[in-house]
């Protein structure tokens, strides 16, 4: 026989009443903590920065309503188009080469039996430094004059001051700091691969690169996609860096978005400038995001 | 012969075909690429804590010595003696282990109520927590920073703190983990009369302590390692943090290299030496957080 269940969302007796209110304020007072730091200090700002970026507001948050004047601004100033190259030219210069070295040095890892933690050790170390430290540490190593690789190589190239070479030795400074990370997930990725799939392909008489590309490539995919977009996001979110390393200079070659809009918000006063600074980079970072969800999605079916 | 099976005569092992020794060679040889750049890779590291050991005469000697003729710790009593960094130093503790524990605790907190407890506006809630995976800080600096000054709360601890606890990521993580917990667990101690605190604490947390160590770790590298948020609350010079305090003394050195690593080794300290004794937990939380397990 079938036990007809009570309908629960029907009369409720004043006793379930009170047992359903006392789970919600239990629920309510447990994640009131985050939920309240988490809307003033997250979703408020994101929100505000819209309706700021309307403004010719200051660092103080006075000013008006100017319309679209900081967006026509915007898109006239050659600043702003060269904050945009450079941060496109970083994005070029790091997301493949960092998700492709990463690749690289995992597979190279993988091979290895007993120095296998040590090695990984080297690799993933930089990693948990300070951006400062990364930083000084190239700073002495890349120094024209006296620096390590310059009196070794005999190069006067003053790295972080030529226009030619700033970007360029920024994004290696990056890649040596952050390529631990993926060359993790690639190691989780490739621990992830069912051997007998392997066993299969060399049964098949496949081995070295046509393994490689037949098996190894496909099934790391995902985790390929997720590390490309991981950069990706990152990547656009650049300030540290640049900052401590060229300050965006020579010549706002090295200039990038977030930069900018510190130099406009902070340096110059102009916040609502600089917010609709913050908003250009807020809709390339949600359409990115957008788009990883949809590639992880397809991943994980 | 009274044995039922003969025994195979005794040599030595055939030497191993052409192919398999350059195999052999070919395996080697990799191996020690391997290793030559985990060495190079390594190597700004070691030259860093090298240097600052050197008498500042020495670090600018060419050729470069790759060991110190003299060890000379004087840079870092230079250091301690001569900048706020002891001060700067105590502020990044203090500031990361509140940071650190307020994050798991706050998220989770949010993420039991969101995986355990039945109310109305979970799934909603949930849904603003997913979107705020994606919603970039970083974009929104100025209207931070003019709500942080509107609370006064620019060049306070307070300022420096609060901001950096919202992060949803955490609350995603414990609800995941929340959620594989068999339901009869927590049931059980329900009938009993436990309330939903005491299950928490005392069967949902003890039973995460593994993701709970991970993320902790993690948190606590990301917290001390945050350069932008603090760079920009804090503005006097007594209250900053070390990675934001050692970027302004460099220029009071001058060129003074030894100096300057010794900065740089002291401000690496803790997280170098949090990943070298939790290697397994690190490398758990970083994979935890990309979105991985």
């Amino acid at each position: 026989m079938l036990k007809t269940a009570p309908s629960q969302t029907a009369v409720l007796s004043p006793q379930k009443q009170l047992q359903v209110r006392k789970r919600w304020l239990t629920a309510a007072l447990m994640s009131a903590p985050f939920v309240l730091i988490y809307l003033l200090f997250l979703i408020y700002p994101s929100l505000r920065v819209i309706v700021l970026s309307f403004t010719n507001s200051d660092l103080t948050g006075n000013g008006h309503g100017v319309g679209l004047a900081n967006y026509t601004k915007l898109f006239r100033e050659p600043t702003f188009w060269a904050a945009l190259k450079g941060t496109a030219y970083f994005i070029l210069l790091t997301v493949v080469p960092n998700t492709l070295v990463g690749l690289g040095l995992a597979l190279l890892i993988m091979r290895l039996k007993r120095l296998r933690n040590l090695v990984m050790a080297a690799f993933f170390l930089p990693f948990v430094l300070p951006v400062s430290v990364v930083t000084l540490i190239w700073n002495w190593v890349l120094d024209s004059n006296f620096g390590l690789f310059n009196t070794l190589t005999g190069s006067t190239v003053a790295w972080f001051q030529d226009p030619v070479w700033a970007m360029p030795a920024v994004a290696l400074v990056t890649i040596w700091w952050t390529v631990g990370f993926n060359v993790l997930l690639f190691i989780a990725g490739l621990q992830n691969i069912p051997p007998d799939i392997y066993e299969a392909a060399a049964l098949d008489g496949a081995y070295g690169f046509r393994m490689f590309r037949s098996i190894t490539w496909p099934n790391l995919w995902p985790v390929t996609s997720l590390i490309l977009l991981l950069q990706l996001i990152a990547q656009f979110k650049i300030f540290d860096q640049v900052y401590l390393l060229t300050g965006g200079g020579p010549f706002d070659k090295t200039l990038v978005l977030l930069l900018y809009s510190y130099r406009e918000g902070f340096q110059q006063q102009h916040g609502g400038y600089a917010s609709a600074i913050g908003v250009v980079l807020m809709v390339i970072i949600l359409v990115a995001s957008g788009i990883q969800n949809r590639v992880l999605n397809r991943g994980a079916r | 012969m009274t044995a039922t099976t003969t025994p195979l005569p005794r040599t030595t092992k055939p030497p191993p075909s052409l192919g398999v020794r350059l195999a052999r060679m070919w395996g080697a040889l990799i191996t020690g690429l391997t290793l030559l750049l985990a060495a190079a890779w390594f190597f700004p590291i070691y030259w860093a804590v090298i240097t600052s050991v050197k008498p500042e005469p020495d670090t600018i000697t060419a050729p470069p010595t790759l060991w110190p003729k003299t060890f000379d710790l004087s840079s870092y009593t230079y250091i301690f003696q001569n900048s706020p960094i002891v001060r700067w130093y105590a502020n990044s503790v203090i500031t990361t282990l509140i940071i650190t524990f307020l994050v798991l605790l706050f998220s989770m907190l949010c993420a039991y109520a969101l995986s355990q407890i039945d109310f109305r506006g979970r799934r909603w809630l949930y849904f603003l927590i997913l979107a705020g995976f994606m919603i970039p800080f970083q974009a929104s600096l100025i209207p931070l920073f003019i709500f942080i000054n509107k609370l006064g709360l620019v060049n306070n601890f307070m300022g420096l703190i609060v901001p950096q606890l919202a992060a949803p990521v955490a609350v995603i993580i414990y609800k995941q983990f929340f959620d594989q917990v068999p339901p009869e667990l927590g049931d059980a101690a329900r009938i009993d009369g436990a309330s939903e605190w005491r299950v928490l604490f005392g069967i949902f947390l003890p039973l995460n302590w593994s993701i709970t160590l991970s993320l902790g770790i993690v948190t606590f590298i990301g917290a001390w390692n945050n350069f932008l948020w603090p760079f920009i609350v804090m503005n006097d010079t007594a209250k900053l943090t070390i990675p934001v305090g050692i970027t302004q003394v460099q220029s009071a050195y001058g060129v003074a290299y030894a100096k300057s690593m010794a900065t740089a080794v002291t401000a690496a300290i803790p997280t170098v030496f949090a990943y070298l004794i939790f290697q397994r937990r690190v490398t758990e939380g970083v994979m935890a957080t990309a979105g991985l397990k």
